[in-house]
């Protein structure tokens, strides 16, 4: 089966837009809010959230990204394992609100690597998850608090979320087999 | 990438340089062992030194260290003294979540006449999954790995080769002058006995680099003179005349004089040494403005290097320290990782 097309430009814009006012009203405004991007595509969408939360409000949250390789309890199974990167988390984690995003929530793995990860910065008084696509299949007690579509998905299948930054287009597809950047 | 066995360590033997594979993916690291840097690709090294980027950014958080490699343990087994090799390899294993043990071969049954293959093979009875070695036999690494199934890092074997010093050097170096294609390295000293400097010469080859050793005549293989592509780029160039060598030069690095090895009549004396071969500030003003010095360590101030070069404004000789152990975890982590799968 050839890719589905599930959204693609104007759309993606858009799902961004309203996940940045929901994460904006949830938090009650931009104070002490931090935008954490969870590498590869979680970065640039961080970037879109927090440009698109600048438009709206005003102020643009700090923006981080980070790398969960180390944290990761599956090294041993990806095959190539992922090179493992840098991580520039903004000063001042300390009691915010910090927003992990990424770009598709499968098993919850990788969240769970992130929440690990995200406390070796300091102690953010919240954590919160905005996901661009939720896919099911969590493995863990994992649930997004802001999600850009649920896309109801077969285990052998693969979402995959497009951006213009990494990819060249803004798109989100559902593919058959898996991949090895299909996280989560 | 296929791990190669290493050639038989003659120090001055020209090694066949292996082709880079070809491949779009990133490179993967594969190897049991790691013995030396003359079988490294370019894109080993790229994977190494990347790597490292990531580990010196753990050290630099409020908590600077991960647990990933809980449940692997790592033995230091050192035959010969060290201070920095040793701590820095304890630190990053433990800046990683390993657990380690060290072994000085005077504490050990090696003093009750255990061969090293006994040792070796005891160390992996009881749980070692990295061997961390460091012995005065040129070979002794290779050796040990043939005999066990953990992996072995080379820590330095006699005057063979000193992978992570040179990978740890590289590292610095290209945080300070960027990509090492074109640049010119001069490395001044014992380059007869100097293990960091063949370990670096084959390093900065495969990056690319333009390499001179320069010292006396008595402390220079002419055989290095055989090496493939001795006057192109990536090659190396092998002289006697400092002054020379120091112009344009990227990067300096001065070896130590090893005063226990200057018994064997090799220098006139160590004055005439200083005077000829010492990197001075006067020196250094040929070199290109910006140029960086750097030393392995343990530094003979006065003797290879002049104090104020030692501490002035283009060492960085303290940074190669601390980056050692940033560059020590990349390595345990990819052998580590290796392992698993």
């Amino acid at each position: 089966m050839s890719p589905v097309e599930l959204q693609r430009g104007q759309e993606v814009a858009r799902t961004i837009r309203r996940l940045a006012h929901e994460i904006v009203e949830s938090n009650g405004g931009a104070e002490n809010l931090v935008l954490v991007g969870l590498l590869t595509r979680g970065a640039p969408l961080a970037g879109r959230l927090a440009s698109a939360i600048e438009a709206f409000e005003g102020a643009c949250p700090p923006v981080g990204r980070l790398d969960v390789g180390l944290y990761r309890d599956d090294v041993a199974h990806r095959d190539p394992p992922p090179p493992v990167r840098p991580s520039d988390i903004p000063l001042g984690v300390d009691g915010a609100t910090v927003v992990l995003v990424d770009d598709v929530l499968f098993t919850g793995r990788t969240i769970r690597a992130a929440m690990d990860a995200i406390m070796d910065f300091g102690r953010p008084a919240r954590v919160r998850l905005a996901v661009m696509v939720d896919r099911g299949h969590r493995e863990l007690p994992i649930r997004p608090d802001f999600v850009g579509r649920n896309i109801p998905t077969a285990p052998s299948q693969t979402v995959e979320v497009r951006l213009a930054e990494t990819d060249g287009e803004d798109a989100i597809y559902l593919m058959e087999g898996t991949d090895s950047h299909g996280e989560h | 990438m296929v791990s190669i066995e290493p050639a038989a360590p003659t120090a001055t033997e020209p090694e066949e340089q292996p082709t880079p594979p070809i491949t779009e993916d990133p490179a993967v690291w594969v190897r049991k062992d790691l013995l030396d840097t003359d079988t490294l690709s370019a894109e080993e090294i790229d994977l190494v030194l990347e790597t490292a980027d990531a580990m010196a950014e753990v050290r630099e958080r409020p908590v600077g260290r991960v647990a990933t490699l809980r449940g692997t343990t790592v033995v230091t087994l050192f035959y010969e003294n060290s201070t920095r090799t040793r701590a820095s390899f304890e630190i990053a294993a433990k800046a990683m979540g390993a657990d380690v043990i060290n072994l000085a071969a005077s504490g050990s049954s090696v003093g009750k006449g255990e061969s090293l293959v006994d040792t070796v093979r005891t160390i992996e009875a009881v749980g070692a999954d990295i061997l961390v070695m460091r012995h005065p036999n040129s070979g002794a690494a290779a050796l040990a790995a043939r005999h066990t199934d953990a992996s072995v890092v080379n820590g330095g074997d006699g005057s063979h080769a000193h992978p992570t010093q040179a990978l740890l050097d590289l590292y610095t170096m290209r945080r300070h002058v960027g990509e090492l294609e074109g640049r010119k390295v001069v490395i001044v000293g014992d380059i007869l006995h100097s293990r960091v400097a063949r370990s670096n010469l084959w390093a900065l080859r495969a990056a690319g680099a333009q390499v001179t050793l320069c010292g006396p005549a008595t402390l220079l293989p002419q055989s290095l003179r055989t090496l493939p592509g001795y006057e192109g780029p990536g090659g190396c160039e092998v002289t006697t005349d400092l002054e020379g060598a120091l112009t344009g030069a990227n990067v300096v690095m001065a070896l130590r004089i090893q005063r226990e090895r200057q018994d064997q009549g090799l220098l006139p004396s160590l004055r005439e040494y200083i005077r000829q071969y010492q990197v001075t500030e006067e020196r250094l003003a040929r070199a290109n403005p910006g140029a960086l010095v750097m030393h392995p360590g343990p530094m003979n101030e006065g003797v290879e290097i002049a104090p104020e070069v030692a501490h002035g404004l283009r060492s960085v000789v303290e940074e190669q320290v601390t980056n050692g152990v940033a560059v020590r975890m990349a390595i345990l982590y990819l052998m580590a990782t290796a392992r698993r799968r």
